[in-house]
């Protein structure tokens, strides 16, 4: 069964991560905690961050939402283990980036996220994938 | 009623979207608009443009006559016996918030009651949650049927001698639900409240008696009934907007003005500050004939067959939920649903693909999703130009995104 271009969107390993959610949960003292939503969808997530000495040593999210939401939740948490804040912070830049279409640097390796960049041709769900990532944007601010 | 003959006078249904037919179910969230409705709003300003109650040029009073002319149209159109009754306001919203802050702050007290359901779309909630908090007032919900209607017993279990205002929609926007609007108001004035009705998704599918509901502040948009944004109806009764204080003040609303002190205009322009909505109340003018030409009472029995036919066809569905009524006659043309684990996002995405609009999310009724037990839905509503085969298609669609999402996941 195809789609045409939906394909695009709905790639293999985004129904991987949607279907079996990496970092589920959430972490008891995390030194971060986020919560946020979409107001006009409904989606939400808990996110929650642990830093040691501006790393990032652990993420987990908890939430409702779409294939695509869940599945970036669960992409980003997974990115940002073990990085930097400010790695981690430029990471959400770059993915902003690559939802708005534009150009972003060949050198990083975005590994399963690379899958999402299909995104950017579906605007409505734009904001679905943008979620998790503004969350630890704005956990990990708090934190510098 | 031929609703592939009425099809042809929406210039912006013919047309192809991601390489299909445009099939348009979102009816509840806007409606389209009809050539009659664009040219009234298009000859307006070729012809008539010009501020109105002031010009004594010909302009002036031409566009006076037809913005009052769509005034009296709108009083038709709900039976109101005057059109010191009909205020033209921006839409359902605004009209709610009025009679929240000037209506409500007048009359409700600290131990007052306000109540509302489950149902409610935002608009008929945040501006009683926020006359509550102003005045220490309280707010109670009427509970809801396990279908999704209401029962008169819990209206007056929980209407009480303190409650001030009752407000309820007359329809669902989310379960299509039609609500007994003139027994509840029955049961408001037994109790000495008054009654409020958010008539948003009744007033384009069936017809609206002010005098015989008996409600006593009304509201709807024109956007949802073919007419074009940013225009809308308060109706209220002419002896409680009498003593009711505008909320918003300047020029078009005044009668005398001093240095310290001014006075209101008469009854409805008191409460149409600034330069009005013109060639939107025209436009709903023109979007009323349209109605009225075709007869609401046939489009409600249009909408009817739709949507029994709708809860015939997804119900063959496997795994789809329909929330709501079971019968088509019992609802408007709004059917809300869930297609097993698959995220309502997810199914407007594919049904976009497919050329066919629908609604997704929590449709401004974030309590009612709670009551649900969901957190967003999925939601096709129907007007006057859907036809059985849209139904069809839809039908068609949503099986193939079943298929898609277990061939994927």
């Amino acid at each position: 069964m195809s789609f045409n271009n939906l394909d695009q969107l709905y790639r293999q390993v985004i129904m991987d991560h949607y279907k079996n959610p990496r970092n589920k949960g959430s972490i008891e003292d995390g030194s971060v905690t986020v919560d946020m939503n979409n107001p006009t969808c409904g989606d939400r997530i808990h996110l929650t961050i642990n830093v040691e000495d501006g790393l990032v040593t652990d993420a987990k999210f908890d939430g409702e939402g779409c294939s695509i939401s869940m599945s970036s939740a669960s992409m980003m948490t997974q990115a940002i283990k073990g990085k930097k804040i400010d790695e981690a912070v430029r990471l959400a830049n770059v993915f902003s980036d690559m939802m708005l279409g534009k150009d972003y640097p060949e050198d990083l390796d975005l590994g399963d996220i690379e899958a999402l960049q299909g995104v950017a041709k579906f605007p409505a769900r734009i904001k679905c994938a943008t979620l998790s990532w503004k969350a630890m944007e704005k956990g990990l601010q708090q934190e510098k | 009623m031929n609703a592939k003959e009425l099809k042809k006078y929406f210039p912006i249904l013919d047309q192809e979207v991601n390489g299909h037919p445009l099939v348009y179910l979102d009816s509840a969230a806007t409606s389209q608009k009809p050539v009659q409705v664009i040219e009234a709003i298009n000859s307006y300003y070729r012809t008539s443009n010009a501020n109105v109650h002031r010009g004594v040029h010909t302009l002036g009073n031409r566009a006076t006559d037809l913005y009052e002319g769509a005034r009296d149209k709108v009083r038709r159109f709900i039976n109101s016996g005057s059109t010191k009754e009909i205020i033209f306001l921006r839409g359902t919203t605004t009209a709610l918030n009025l009679v929240a802050e000037s209506y409500g702050r007048a009359n409700v007290g600290e131990g007052d009651e306000i109540v509302i359901t489950y149902m409610e779309h935002h608009s008929n909630i945040i501006p009683w949650q926020q006359l509550a908090k102003y005045t220490g007032a309280t707010l109670k919900y009427i509970p809801m049927q396990e279908d999704g209607t209401i029962s008169l017993e819990d209206v007056r279990a929980t209407v009480t001698s303190n409650t001030k205002i009752v407000s309820v929609m007359m329809v669902s926007n989310v379960l299509g639900t039609i609500n007994p609007i003139a027994d509840i108001a029955k049961i408001a004035h037994e109790n000495g409240a008054v009654m409020v009705v958010d008539a948003a998704q009744a007033a384009p599918h069936i017809q609206i008696d002010v005098q015989k509901l008996d409600c006593d502040f009304l509201a709807f948009s024109g956007h949802k009934m073919c007419g074009p944004t940013g225009i809308g109806v308060l109706y209220g009764k002419e002896q409680l907007l009498n003593n009711m204080e505008p909320i918003e003040f300047g020029g078009e609303m005044i009668d005398f003005v001093g240095l310290y002190e001014s006075t209101w205009k008469e009854l409805p322009w008191k409460f149409e500050g600034g330069t009005p909505i013109i060639a939107g109340a025209i436009g709903l003018g023109a979007a009323i004939d349209f109605l009225n030409e075709i007869g609401i009472d046939a489009i409600e029995q249009h909408e009817h067959i739709l949507a029994s036919y709708a809860l015939d066809k997804l119900s063959e569905i496997p795994d789809l939920t329909i929330f709501g009524p079971k019968s088509g006659q019992d609802r408007a043309g709004v059917v809300t649903f869930n297609l097993g684990d698959v995220h309502p996002h997810d199914v407007a995405t594919v049904l976009d693909a497919e050329g066919i609009a629908v609604r997704a999310g929590h449709h401004c009724a974030q309590p009612l999703m709670k009551w649900c037990e969901v957190s967003s839905t999925a939601r096709a509503s129907f007007y006057l130009y859907n036809t059985e085969e849209d139904i069809d298609r839809l039908a068609a669609s949503l099986l193939k995104t079943k298929e898609y999402f277990s061939d994927v996941f």
